[in-house]
């Protein structure tokens, strides 16, 4: 057992987010990270770094995103110096994709409702022809969509490898293998101790709970609550292709590496992290209805990954009343927000920066009352 | 673009043989053998170039496994030389690094 | 949705799933056998229905015997699909398969995988040069095409099938340059306690005291305990260079035929979640499956060198085997004894001399675990053994984790080529074993398949 400042229990995007925005600002930081075959949700990320259609009704959460998305840039230039790890941001703006016209109409109603709401969200809503100005190979399937300028993607499973590495740089410790299953703090010497299936234990004076799905059960061990739940998203990743795509798109996107990421479904299945013949049938065919030329590429990989999903759909991000130092941080969009994790929540977690502003929202306490539900799409 | 073969092939009768065009030269080949054999015994050293160093790349295993013998054929990219058939008027062109759609997505010319 | 019903689905037409078709046909089940090539026989009896006399002849009795099976399968009145790629199996008896451009969906009481063995990865520098070939592909390009090296050629490796090869060519009139053996002497002596077992399989060893008599009697120069090998070359190969001796030899070369063993293809098995066990001596991961090739608790089975590398002959008992415990599942056979004992012991007697084989055969570790961080170990992402070993020190325990940092294994071959490097690489630089080290999680598709095949 060793004191140390601040432990991070889960290494996913959100964790080594946190993680790394804590050691750059000074803290000394532990890492504590699951083995080869955790969930990881972090695998499944469709990618997005997203803005659009975030947050209607809770104005402070389109902010949030609104200011991830803004501060995205610095992050990926602070890695890719730090480590040489490119996590492949591209911020073109980006299109919403509609095959009726009651969706496009819902659509620019949530899109002016968030815009009115938040202080500015910008949006266009764009006819086919229009659509067709940036998407040449649009299919005739899409009747309308959005553009939204401040949205874009990167690649999630490079921004993981540049966090890791940037995390090893700043003289952070990260311990790999180790599954949590307990906390517990002694309020006599106000330490916290993260206990592991195996019975390994580390002490620190703080400790932030960014475990995901795990979240669920070890929160209530430190007066805090996060009641997540799986929802389980379907992606398909086709071989690599020429640049043909160069705006993301809710429905397809094109890597830097020219590989197509096609996503995603969100399907509550329990624990059960497989695909199915059905929906990744079903996404290969929308896939072809938008961009009718995706008929010749290739599918290479398809992924099923459990995304930790709060009842009402938006983050936690609180610091426990009863155990003063103990925090969750919890959310569905851990590729968006990783740059205001790192550069904002990193440091607050840490003890280092104030609380940010009207982040009573986001308290977990908010599902002690009846739960509500949200959709959580693009 | 080629050389000497590394293989050379028993000799087929007139009758047995079909045409097929590699980069649009006309190559006479035996029915029945794969794509990828024709094109080893006509002297094509290189199928394609890989997608990342776009380093000359060959047939490895012959029997679909390695994913080494991609090339385009008519006018289908990445398709596994070693699985399909030679076929009378089939044209086959080298892939250069990843693969291109044809579908009219775009007239640009890439890198 | 579904287009095809039967009692037993066989993905796979070589001698194991050739046979079990057999096997279950006499006991009355029907049978859909599904095949990736357009021609019948897997790739030990590749071609065998067109090939030619001469070929035949040339190839040697063992492929010869192939003949008799295929009759015996053609009779059967099994179904038989060849050009169908399967990209999904499931646990409930569905087999999503492509064929002819449309995906298409069979269902069947049971599903036995048969898909065989692939070359052993060699990775080793300038592997990935145009003219080095896998000696499993020359013998493919024979089989399927009566194709002959133009130039003496250079064979380089350890294992049965680099002399085998050795000695069709030359009967075909081709010319060797030179086979590189890399056997490391100290194989001998880890060979000879299993030589005793061996004997009971007295004619497999006889058939290996012959090939090497045909290539002394053709004074085919054989260097022995060849270390350090490396292939040549800028754009494509120009020659091969090894230590021989504790001198380094240089020979040039236009065509390099590599190998070390095969391993058994397991990107099925792994798909479905199944369990499967490292074997230490084999060097490669194995579906763990009851006698009979039953996974766990499922109605899949696995027989044949996908299930464990056992050869040709021994593939087609298991194939029996599985058939005949599926038939007695089904209520199509109520005692299946008295068949099966027999077979039982014909599997014994093909499988005596594999463990002699197996430590005889050990790829050196120098060729599966590449020392020097500049060999390509994923040919698709191109990823280099340096990188590997980097993603290890940033903290990646297993496969999943370096393939997720630096797309090892992301590429069209779905980590087939690269999976038991990177396994073993992990293991040694974190000095555990391979068994906790892991592989990769494969998911369907196992097969790339257009979008368009799937929607259609």
């Amino acid at each position: 057992m060793s004191n140390e400042c601040l432990t991070v229990v889960g290494g996913g995007l959100v964790g080594a987010a946190i993680a790394y925005g804590a050691a750059r600002a000074g803290a000394r930081v532990r890492l504590l990270d699951q083995g080869d075959v955790a969930f990881r949700a972090s695998r499944g990320n469709f990618g997005l770094v997203w803005v659009s259609s975030k947050g209607s009704g809770v104005p402070r959460y389109a902010r949030w995103s609104r200011d991830a998305a803004k501060l995205w840039p610095a992050l990926h230039k602070e890695l890719l110096e730090l480590t040489g790890v490119d996590s492949g941001l591209r911020q073109p703006g980006g299109f919403w994709l509609g095959f009726s016209e009651a969706e496009v109409e819902a659509r620019a109603k949530v899109l002016e409702k968030i815009d009115r709401e938040a202080g500015g969200v910008p949006f266009q809503m764009m006819e086919p022809a229009e659509l067709r100005q940036y998407l040449p190979g649009l299919g005739s399937a899409v009747v309308g969509g959005s553009f939204g300028p401040l949205d874009g993607h990167a690649n999630p499973l490079m921004l993981l490898h540049g966090l890791h590495a940037g995390l090893r740089l700043k003289g952070a410790d990260v311990i790999n293998g180790v599954d949590v299953k307990q906390v517990k703090y002694d309020a006599s010497s106000s330490l916290f101790e993260a206990i592991a299936g195996d019975g390994q234990s580390w002490k620190s004076e703080r400790i932030v709970l960014a475990a995901g799905l795990g979240n669920a059960s070890l929160t209530p061990q430190v007066g805090l609550c996060a009641p997540v739940a799986a929802t389980r998203g379907q992606v398909l990743i086709t071989e690599r292709l020429k640049p043909f795509l160069d705006y993301p798109t809710n429905k397809a996107r094109q890597t830097v590496e020219g590989t197509v990421q096609i996503g995603s479904t969100s399907e509550d299945v329990g624990l059960n992290d497989g695909t199915s013949s059905d929906k990744i049938e079903w996404l290969a065919r929308r896939a072809v209805a938008t961009f009718p030329a995706l008929a010749q590429a290739r599918l290479v990989r398809a992924w099923g990954a459990l995304r930790p999903l709060t009842p009402d759909g938006y983050p936690v991000y609180q610091e426990s009343p009863s155990c003063p130092g103990a925090y969750v941080a919890t959310c569905h969009s851990g590729v968006t927000l990783a740059s205001a994790h790192a550069l904002v929540i990193g440091p607050w977690m840490s003890g280092l920066a104030q609380t940010p502003a009207e982040f009573d929202v986001f308290k977990g306490d908010r599902f002690a009352g009846p739960n509500t539900s949200v959709s959580h799409d693009h | 673009m080629t050389t000497e073969p590394l293989f050379v092939l028993p000799r087929t009768s007139e009758s047995e043989a079909v045409t097929i065009t590699f980069e649009g030269r006309a190559l006479r080949v035996p029915a029945g053998i794969s794509v990828a054999a024709a094109l080893l015994a006509a002297g094509v050293r290189d199928f394609r170039s890989s997608v990342v160093g776009r380093a000359p790349r060959a047939p490895y295993c012959m029997m679909g496994v390695c994913f080494e013998c991609l090339v385009e054929i008519d006018d289908v990219p990445a398709r596994q030389s070693c699985l399909i058939e030679v076929r009378d008027g089939m044209q086959v062109r080298r892939q250069i690094g990843a693969a291109e759609l044809n579908g009219g997505t775009s007239e640009r010319s890439h890198d | 949705m579904t287009d095809r019903v039967a009692d037993l689905v066989i993905i796979g037409a070589g001698p194991a799933g050739m046979a079990a078709a057999c096997e279950a046909r006499s006991l009355g089940l029907s049978v859909l056998l599904l095949d990736e090539q357009v021609t019948i026989g897997g790739q030990i009896y590749r071609s065998i229905e067109s090939a030619p006399t001469d070929r035949r002849t040339i190839l040697g009795q063992d492929y010869a015997a192939g003949q008799r099976l295929v009759a015996e399968f053609r009779a059967s009145g099994a179904q038989y699909l060849g050009g169908a790629t399967v990209w999904k199996v499931s646990l409930d008896g569905t087999v999503d398969y492509v064929a002819n451009g449309k995906a298409a969906k069979a269902a069947g009481k049971h599903i036995l995988i048969a898909s065989g063995a692939m070359e052993r990865p060699f990775p080793i520098p300038g592997w990935t040069l145009p003219g080095v070939m896998g000696a499993g592909a020359g013998q493919i390009l024979l089989k399927s095409a009566g194709a002959l090296p133009t130039n003496p050629i250079v064979l380089a490796g350890c294992g049965p099938l680099l002399y085998l090869l050795a000695s069709q060519y030359l009967r075909a009139g081709a010319k060797i340059a030179a086979l590189v053996d890399t056997t490391a002497p100290s194989a001998y002596l880890r060979a000879i306690r299993y030589l005793p077992a061996a004997l009971k399989g007295w004619r497999d060893l006889g058939k290996g005291v012959k090939l090497l008599t045909v290539l002394r009697r053709q004074a085919v120069p054989v260097f022995s305990g060849a270390s350090g090998l490396q292939i040549e070359g800028e754009k494509q190969v120009e020659g091969v260079t090894f230590t021989h001796r504790r001198k380094r030899v240089q020979l040039p070369a236009s065509l390099v035929l590599l190998h070390q063993g095969v391993v058994p293809n397991t990107q099925l098995s792994w798909s479905i979640g199944a369990e499967h066990r490292w074997s230490a001596d084999q060097l490669c991961w194995q579906p763990v499956t009851d006698a009979w090739g039953r996974l766990g608790e499922t109605s899949i089975y696995v027989a044949g060198d996908s299930r464990a590398i056992v050869g040709a002959q021994a593939s087609a008992v298991q194939g029996r085997l599985a058939a005949l415990a599926i038939g007695q599942r089904l209520g199509a056979a109520t005692s299946i004894a008295r068949r099966s004992n027999p077979l039982l012991r014909e599997l014994k007697r093909h499988t005596h001399i594999r463990p002699f084989l197996d430590a005889l055969y050990r790829p050196n570790n120098e060729n599966r675990i590449p020392e020097s961080d500049n060999v390509m170990v994923c040919r698709c992402e191109e990823v280099t053994s340096g990188q590997i070993r980097h993603y290890v020190q940033l903290g990646c325990l297993g496969p999943n984790q370096t393939k997720a940092f630096g797309r090892c294994g992301m590429g069209p071959c779905q980590g087939r080529f690269c999976g038991l490097t990177v396994t073993e690489m992990i293991a040694q630089a974190r000095g555990v074993e391979p068994s906790d080290i892991g592989y990769y999680r494969i998911r369907p598709p196992i097969k790339p398949i257009t979008l368009g095949e799937l929607g259609g």
